[in-house]
């Protein structure tokens, strides 16, 4: 019995062993450019350390069983009549439910810390005079910034995204952006829903015809990632991309003033 | 009430055609109504897989190369909703909820023989229609989720004839819940106890509330959508001041659900098959039953989980995180009881029993990933992506379908009184397993990667997986090739089964193998224990 024990701990502990190793050197997720995107992956690898626990210690249970228990050719008969185990029934009740409760709890500590339980707003001095509402977004805030952001409405439409920056007066296809600074964007759809999503950024929002919705962020990393329409919106829903330019300060200052179109008095 | 019904059909029964052609009837007998879904069923399930087939072949390149691109999107709306509505739901449910909750409740038949029959010829012709809406003007290319604009917006006749279609499969399913409503809590033979049935009959209870509950409201949405599309009326079309979102909160109200109504007759399949070939009691019949009661609480409730992206606020947000990953508990339960009822058996290592200890690993991968994409934050990323269409392929495919074939390769000698080549049996598991891992799980990584879902054309770095997905798809199609070559054959030359091969204690093999019309020659015997095994061995003993 002492011998069968050991074993039993032996194996959870490979198993324990194993699923940490996988998750902290086994990467599947592609870079991190944005502040949410260190958060994203935290909560990735504890969720996937969990889930490969679970995975692997069933499989093996599955399997294992099949092995030890398997019916030989000489023998004849049942099994042992177990109709069950109380005790057995209560441990895999409780310990699944604190699992799925201590995620959820960490996950709401994620999402708050993505700046998805803040007040949905638009930063922006144009809108404040409008009280439009505003749907659902990720209204992502880090304190320091609130006063100095960027604020560019985007327009999604079959099947392009355009991209207006209020300030400039003019209209992108492409997004450019400074680094390290907070983007705070309201979208809306020309027709159909479209989604916004920039995988190194870890974010996605609808797009929605009649509805606004907001998107806020902080690109941390210079360099040129995809903005991807994630919500099928026709038959060139797969073309649908834009690219989303993160650069250094001065390089975006450059890029807005040759952009920006001044008022002509006539 | 059995008595009046009993007069009635015997006196149809000189009416119906004999043989192979009560197949092709209006036939009010539950075996062969069975028999007829599961058969229309496999042949639509062909369909759809060819349209899969169809999609994996486009994706093999990064270009969109092998089909035009509305095609694409038709196939891909035809493939989902031929396999939701036309395979797994009508077989799960109706195929074996037809053929066995009559056995299993101790009748000679269904409640209602005539809505019964109504219930399945609603489904070909609806299929049919379907099918052949892609000759008319094109089939309807807004997705099985037919999210409105898009949906207003694309061809008409196309969404029109689906939209027709899916009504008329959602009554049928509604027809098939009611009939097994009716005929669980009725017709239980004189002195058979809730308590005692076997678990198929309590998780076809709690699918056909699912039914009853939730399809009415996607039939009241469709006809909504449908008067937006013909009469221009402005329900979801926002030009007219509708909302969209409010559309997608009514869809998944009842497809949610739906996911239950596809997955909880396999969870009662399954519970059937592990104590046959196990040799052993299934571990905790009890918790079995709540655990099911809770899924279909929890399922209903935890609709807006597929809209974390949409119009939704941050607070519904977090009740649906919480709410959908709970389902994980109730479901956790059914699958360590699963493992426990494996422990310490004497099982038999053949195709049913492979077929279900696939089904084990595979939705237990499947439902990790799930309780992953309950996280707002982690779904978030995900959300339309291809991990989202690998997550539910390990549900649904992984889940149910290996279910429906360890059905098949179970209940064969049942239905035809003749054995399956258990050869060819296990090169079909092997086939399927390493097939589908190879197709669905490198598809997470595609989707954390940044390929989202329904496209036609893809970055190129994301080719090679691509490529090793859809060669996985191609062992999948290879893989059905046995298992017909297996059914031909056993169907005539198979080794006779006897009446009850696996010597099992459910009510159904306590008749002869095929069943006479009306189950059994005398009265149906009362079986209290339909998982006593090892109980008369050590009593042997």
């Amino acid at each position: 019995m002492l011998n069968k024990n050991i074993y039993l701990i032996l194996i959870i502990s490979l198993v324990f062993a194993i699923s940490f190793w996988i998750g902290f050197n086994v990467n599947l997720l592609p870079a991190e450019a944005s502040i949410n995107a260190p958060i994203y992956d935290e909560l990735f690898k504890i969720l996937f350390i969990i889930g490969l626990i679970i995975f692997i210690g069933m499989t093996i249970a599955v399997i294992f069983s099949l092995f030890k228990f398997r019916k030989r050719n000489d023998q004849v008969g049942d099994g042992i009549a177990l109709e069950g185990n109380l005790s057995l029934e209560i441990v895999w009740t409780i310990i699944p439910s604190i699992i799925v409760l201590l995620i959820g709890l960490y996950s709401y500590n994620i999402y708050d810390r993505m700046g998805g339980m803040k007040e949905l707003n638009h930063d922006h001095e144009m809108m404040s005079s409008n009280s439009e509402k505003i749907w659902a977004g990720i209204s992502q805030t880090s304190d320091n910034q609130i006063s100095n952001n960027l604020s560019i409405e985007v327009s999604a439409m079959q099947f392009a995204f355009l991209f207006n920056y209020p300030k400039g007066n003019f209209i992108s296809g492409e997004l450019h952006v400074p680094v390290d600074q907070k983007v705070s964007m309201k979208m809306e759809s020309k027709d159909v829903i479209h989604a916004f999503w920039v995988p190194e950024f870890r974010i996605k929002q609808d797009i929605i015809p009649g509805q606004p919705t907001i998107l806020n962020f902080t690109p941390t990393k210079v360099g040129k990632y995809p903005i991807i329409c994630a919500e099928l919106c026709g038959p060139y829903h797969g073309g649908m991309r834009a690219s989303i330019i993160v650069e250094e300060e001065s390089d975006y200052k450059d890029w807005f003033n040759k952009n920006k179109k001044t008022e002509v008095n006539l | 009430m059995t008595i009046s019904i009993d007069t009635q059909k015997t006196n149809n029964e000189s009416l119906q055609p004999k043989g192979w052609l009560r197949y092709f009837s209006f036939s009010l007998d539950h075996k062969v109504i069975g028999i007829q879904y599961l058969v229309c069923g496999f042949l639509f399930y062909l369909i759809g897989g060819t349209l899969a087939s169809a999609i994996r072949i486009e994706l093999a390149s990064p270009m969109s190369d092998f089909m035009p691109r509305d095609v694409y999107n038709q196939v891909l709306t035809l493939h989902g909703t031929i396999m939701i509505f036309l395979w797994i739901v009508p077989v799960v449910n109706g195929a074996f909820g037809n053929y066995l909750i009559p056995f299993y409740v101790g009748a000679r038949d269904m409640a209602f023989p005539r809505l019964n029959a109504v219930a399945f010829w609603l489904i070909p012709p609806s299929g049919l229609m379907l099918v052949a809406s892609y000759f008319v003007e094109g089939a309807a290319q807004a997705g099985w989720t037919a999210y409105p604009p898009l949906s207003i917006t694309t061809p008409q006749s196309g969404q029109i004839i689906w939209i027709l279609s899916v009504l008329l499969l959602g009554g049928s399913s509604i027809f098939g819940g009611i009939n097994f409503i009716a005929t669980i809590i009725k017709l239980r033979r004189p002195g058979l106890k809730l308590m005692q049935l076997p678990m198929y009959c309590w998780a076809m209870l709690g699918t056909s509330l699912l039914v009853v509950l939730s399809t009415p409201v996607l039939a009241g949405t469709l006809i909504l959508l449908s008067f937006d599309i013909i009469a221009k009326t402005g329900f979801f079309n926002p030009v007219l001041g509708g909302n969209v979102v409010v559309y997608q909160h009514l869809f998944w109200f009842y497809s949610h659900p739906a996911v239950y109504i596809m997955v909880l007759p396999a969870f009662g399949l399954v519970s059937e098959i592990l104590p046959v070939h196990a040799r052993k009691p299934l571990f905790g019949y009890t918790t079995m039953v709540f655990s099911i009661m809770g899924i279909v609480v929890l399922g209903l409730v935890v609709w807006a989980h597929h809209m974390f992206t949409s119009g939704t606020p941050p607070w519904m947000r977090l009740f649906f995180t919480i709410a959908t990953a709970f389902i994980a508990v109730p479901t956790g339960i059914k699958f360590f009881n699963w493992v426990a009822t494996l422990w310490g058996g004497k099982i038999s290592i053949n195709s049913a029993m492979l077929f279900s200890c696939g089904f084990i690993i595979n939705f237990v991968f499947g439902g990790i990933t799930g309780v992953a994409l309950a996280q707002v934050p982690f779904d978030i990323h995900v959300h339309d992506t291809y991990f989202v269409v690998a997550h539910f392929h390990y549900i649904v495919y992984g889940g149910t379908v290996f279910i429906i074939f360890s059905s098949i390769y179970h209940w064969f000698p049942k239905v035809t009184g003749k054995m399956l080549n258990e050869k060819l049996g296990i090169l079909h598991f092997i086939i399927t397993f390493i097939g589908f891992n190879l197709c669905f799980a490198p598809q997470h990584w595609l989707g954390l990667n940044g390929m989202p879902r329904r496209v036609a054309e893809y970055d190129p770095q994301f080719q090679l997986v691509n490529q090793i997905s859809s060669l996985g798809a191609l062992l999948m199609a290879i893989s059905t090739i046995p298992f017909l070559i297996n059914v031909f054959l056993s169907v005539r030359n198979g080794k006779d089964s006897g009446d009850n091969p696996w010597n099992a204690l459910t009510p159904e093999w306590l008749t002869s193998s095929p069943p006479p019309v009306e189950n059994w020659e005398g009265d149906a015997p009362l079986v209290e224990e339909p998982y006593g095994y090892g109980k008369q061995f050590s009593e042997q003993k």
